[in-house]
């Protein structure tokens, strides 16, 4: 839980209403100019209606050019961040030719696979010119090749699970699953900062939803006693069955699951568990296999996994694995397994030599070298910044760190003034977040060097010192030491 | 009686008493111009008395909640359903695994097929120049983009993607998404909210369904394809929403719909829309690249400019042999979708060497547009050969690169028909080597259309593979059906 500040809630709710206020008063002058010049919508409503895109225009339009930087090289733990300018107040961007090389503390790169690899690259090129970017075809009629039935055993391999089906998109796997496995009757039982997709995925199940406070397990069980004693509502019928959905990691807190205690309920409460492990899996655990492995929970006991491929594995498209029958009966109804078109080949194949080279079957121990990398990385730099006074949030071993700044005006100021010093960070408002607990998310990659961590520490403490995000007093000492690191490079 | 009239007396006379006293020293008082009388007073002492009316209980019998032992015992009684149901043999069929790539002619069981089964319109699929871009792209930006589109996501062959589709369409801009089904069931829910009217074809994809129930919206639904059901459904609405102001209307089509092979007349739905004042969505995922001179889509085949039309969305796992999706229209639907669209926001973006694939797939359309001529050729040798076909009828447009086989007669069980064309497609693959596939629904989809055996015509289908694809399903189909004609 983040505990704001009671004098920077004030100033944060102040900096909003004042935000507000000027953009009510702006749109107050357009509706008048909109009404003089006559409108020209011939009777349609318009497509979008006023307050719905009064955040975009208003809020969201003025710091845009913290968003959506665009880069033109992979996303390597360097990267070329094409630069942009505005003519009209920000309203519109063009991009220039200038790029200026910036340190990447923003994708989701955990294991270095975004740039080429030595091992990965030349096979997928290979499997690029044996199979073609796409098949164009859904995985039941002709979408599914050799490479297709390699990834899904590869797959269930590493995460340890019988049986597993990969769709092309993480998002879609969420959203199109939980309809297939829920329904009316049946209740979900969601962590409440759960991602967007298993949100969309619950709702268009039809099946009753109902939250649990952020990774906290004795309200859990508080949730499903209560709802297992009621019963469905109105009817008071029993429920079908009930699926808790938790995440591994979660994405903008940068907390592990608790994952130990709530597999426990959902145990003894005969309710399944949903993991989603996006940002875990590959990122955290001895040998990559995300946060059972770390948290030593028995992959047994996790009724469905999910994860993703996007992040650690550098390629795109996710992935269930569960007992072979949740397979096959998926494999029958999944609208994304019958009418969406394959996972790209290519991509495929950079999962399979990826988890290959994670598990050092590439014949090299780089795997190794990586896990334990960004586990160092990560711990380096979270206690580096907790040192300096920045309220980090999440948990050590974790490679995202969000660091809060709370305030309207500490976004774009934080992100630019970063990236004017060649630190590309990433600045998370409303409405990926709660309206107050703006934030900035540090990923760290297995890629990062120590130099380069230092370097990010040394600009992110002068902006920190600059924007005024240092909420707790340093810690004296330990800062000179790191001051001494720092002249020894 | 008597009594009651003396009452109600004194009740007057007390009312008539007390508005005396009240208007006497408030008689002359007024406020801005407003006369404060004693009815006020009564008035407001009634508002404060209804008020605190409002905010006492109403009486509920006391609630004895349940003991934390009886929960334990409900809790150690209930039984949850298996997460899923029991499997049932027969319906596991298990898809061909190819051994080569997708194009015209693939590998299966280690025999060269002719292939039917993918949507490789244009037949570029192992196209050179497309490799070739791909190649140079994975070299240059890796595999995947390691981030959603607002995170360092965005890459610049997105943009350039962007603006290409953009001005092959001649919109304003577009915006890609990472997957082809993620399109619609995104960018739906974008534009239409509670409350908002969704008029929809009974035939479209589940991808535009899923989105039309996510949106939350009223969905009204019309007869697949039908000109006059669409009339009258835009007439019902029309009269019964009258009065409501600010109410957005669509009318959601599919150009090709995948789940017949029917062409969605958009001249006349384009004369109802600017009647009843509806906005069109339209998802060109089976005729962009496909239909109209230059294969801009049906509104080119229509001589419909793109801009009356409010949405585009396409799917480009099919004629550009790539993957994702992309939406167009005009900027202010574009951009409104870079913040709300959630399919956009909160995934990884497409991965850059399918953004390269589909910028050299549009180059090549438009260098070669013998492309589109041999693929109308094609589609009209299939239907030469299919003519007289036993047991079937073709029920796509002659025009459709999706050409639907449909039993003449049904078994009457969806189920039995399935078992029945599942039947014919492995024959003809077993038998001749052409590999076809039939139409599959999932348990979710609404979509109550006939099934049936569909191909999927390319460019680079040669004749003779066509008239091979011909004489085999005829003749399966004499085997399988002639006993039940
Ligand atoms: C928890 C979680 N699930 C699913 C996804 C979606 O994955 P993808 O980006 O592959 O669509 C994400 C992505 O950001 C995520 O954080
Ligand atoms: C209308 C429609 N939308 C979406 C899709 C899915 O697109 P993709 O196969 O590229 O995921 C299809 C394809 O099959 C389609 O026909």
């Amino acid at each position: 839980m983040i505990a704001i500040p009671y004098l920077t809630a004030l100033t944060t709710y102040f900096s909003y209403g004042l935000l507000f206020a000027f953009g009510q008063f702006r749109d107050f002058f357009r509706k008048l100019f909109d009404w003089f010049t006559s409108s020209n919508l011939h009777g349609y409503a318009p497509i979008c209606l006023g307050l719905e895109d009064f955040y975009i225009r208003r809020l969201y339009l003025r710091i845009q050019d913290c968003f959506g930087r665009p880069i033109c090289s992979a996303p390597d733990a360097w990267f070329d961040v094409v630069e942009r300018y505005s003519n009209d107040n920000n309203k519109t961007l063009k991009r220039t030719t200038k790029i200026s090389r910036c340190l990447n503390l923003g994708s989701y790169n955990y294991l270095g696979f975004a740039a080429a690899d030595e091992y990965c690259t030349p096979r997928v090129v290979e499997t690029l010119n044996k199979y073609s970017p796409s098949t164009c075809s859904s995985r039941v009629d002709g979408g599914t090749t050799l490479l297709h039935n390699e990834l899904e055993e590869c797959v269930a391999n590493f995460v340890r699970k019988p049986a597993a089906i990969v769709f092309g998109m993480g998002y879609v796997t969420n959203s199109a699953i939980l309809p297939v496995l829920m329904g009316k009757g049946s209740l979900i039982i969601s962590d409440s900062l759960n991602h967007n997709s298993i949100v969309n995925g619950a709702r268009g199940s039809g099946a009753t939803i109902r939250v649990f406070q952020h990774n906290t397990p004795s309200h859990l069980e508080e949730v499903l006693r209560e709802q297992i004693a009621e019963g469905q509502p109105r009817t008071h019928r029993p429920w079908k069955k009930i699926v808790v959905i938790v995440e591994g990691i979660y994405s903008m807190e940068g907390e592990l699951c608790k994952l130990p205690e709530i597999v426990a309920i959902c145990k003894q409460y005969k309710a399944y568990t949903y993991l989603d492990e996006a940002h875990s899996i590959g990122a955290v655990g001895k040998t990559g296999r995300g946060v059972c492995e770390l948290l030593g929970v028995d992959t047994a006991d996790v009724d469905i996994m999910m994860g993703t491929f996007t992040k650690s594995f550098g390629s795109c498209g996710g992935y269930i694995a569960g007992s072979k029958e949740l397979i096959k009966y998926l494999k029958y109804t999944c609208p994304a397994h019958l009418y969406a078109t394959s996972i790209s080949p290519p991509a495929a194949q950079q999962i399979i030599s990826s988890i290959k080279v994670i598990l050092g079957e590439d014949g090299s121990n780089r795997g190794a070298q990586k896990l334990a990398q960004i586990r160092e990385n990560s711990n380096f730099f979270r206690s580096e910044l907790q040192k300096m006074g920045f309220e980090v949030i999440g948990d050590n071993d974790s490679p995202v760190m969000p660091i809060m700044l709370y305030n309207p005006a500490k976004i774009p100021a934080f992100s630019r003034e970063c990236l004017k010093q060649n630190v590309a960070v990433v600045t998370v408002a409303f409405p990926a977040t709660p309206l107050l607990l703006a934030r900035a998310r540090i990923c760290i990659s297995a890629s990062h060097s120590r130099e380069d961590l230092i370097k990010a520490l040394q600009v992110i403490s002068k902006v920190g010192d600059l924007v005024g995000i240092k909420y707790f007093p340093a810690e004296p000492q330990k800062q000179q030491q790191e001051g001494k690191a720092v002249k020894f490079d | 009686m008597m009594d009651s009239a003396v009452v109600l007396n004194f009740v007057n006379s007390a009312i008539d008493w007390v508005k005396l006293v009240l208007d006497a020293p408030s008689a002359r008082a007024v406020v801005f111009g407003f006369h404060i009388g004693g009815h006020l007073f009564v008035e407001v002492f009634l508002l404060v008395v209804i008020l605190f009316l409002l905010s006492q209980k109403s009486y509920k019998p006391p609630k004895r909640p349940l003991t934390n032992k009886e929960i334990d015992e409900l809790c150690d009684e209930w039984v949850p359903e298996p997460l899923i149901p029991s499997l049932n043999e027969d319906l596991l069929h298990e898809p061909p695994v190819l051994e080569s790539a997708a194009g015209p002619h693939t590998i299966i069981n280690g025999k060269e097929v002719i292939n039917f089964a993918s949507a490789n319109y244009l037949g570029l699929i192992g196209h050179q120049k497309l490799l070739d871009s791909c190649s140079s792209s994975l070299e240059k930006y890796g595999v995947g983009s390691c981030g959603p589109r607002g995170f360092y996501g965005t890459i610049d062959v997105h943009l350039d993607c962007e603006a290409r589709i953009a001005k092959f369409l001649g919109t304003r801009d577009s915006i890609l998404y990472s997957y082809g089904l993620s399109t619609m069931f995104s960018a739906i829910p974008a534009f239409s909210k509670k409350g908002d009217i969704i008029v929809a074809d009974e035939g479209v994809h589940w991808g535009i369904q899923n989105g039309l129930y996510l949106s939350r919206s009223t969905v009204v639904y019309f007869k697949h394809n039908d000109m006059d059901s669409l009339r009258n459904t835009l007439e019902n609405i029309t009269s019964k929403y009258k009065r409501v102001k600010n109410l957005r209307r669509y009318i959601v089509v599919e150009a090709i719909y995948q789940n017949s092979g029917q062409i969605a007349p958009l001249d006349e739905i384009i004369k109802l829309k600017e009647k009843y004042r509806f906005r069109v969505l339209l998802d060109e995922s089976n005729s962009f690249g496909v239909l109209g001179i230059s294969g801009r889509g049906l509104t080119e085949h229509f001589g419909v400019p793109a801009d009356k039309l409010d949405i585009i969305t396409a799917a480009m796992g099919h004629a550009l042999a790539t993957e994702g999706g992309f939406c167009t229209g005009s900027a202010r639907v574009i951009d409104h979708q870079r913040l709300s669209s959630s399919g956009y926001v909160f995934s990884a973006s497409l991965p850059p060497y399918l953004a390269s694939a589909a910028i050299t797939a549009i180059d090549i359309l438009e260098e070669n547009p013998n492309l589109l001529t041999k693929l109308k050729n094609n589609i009209a040798a299939l239907w030469r050969g299919l003519s007289g076909i036993t047991g079937f009828t073709i029920a796509s447009n002659p025009e459709s690169p999706i050409v639907y086989l449909r039993l003449e007669k049904s078994t009457g069980s969806a189920k039995d028909d399935l078992r029945l064309l599942e039947n014919i497609a492995e024959r003809v693959l077993k038998e001749d080597s052409v590999f076809v596939v039939t139409s599959k629904r999932s348990t979710l989809d609404k979509c109550r259309l006939p099934l049936g055996i569909r191909l999927f015509v390319s460019a680079g289908h040669s004749v003779s593979d066509l008239n091979k694809a011909s004489e085999s399903l005829k003749k399966v189909a004499a085997l399988v059906l002639g006993g039940h004609n």
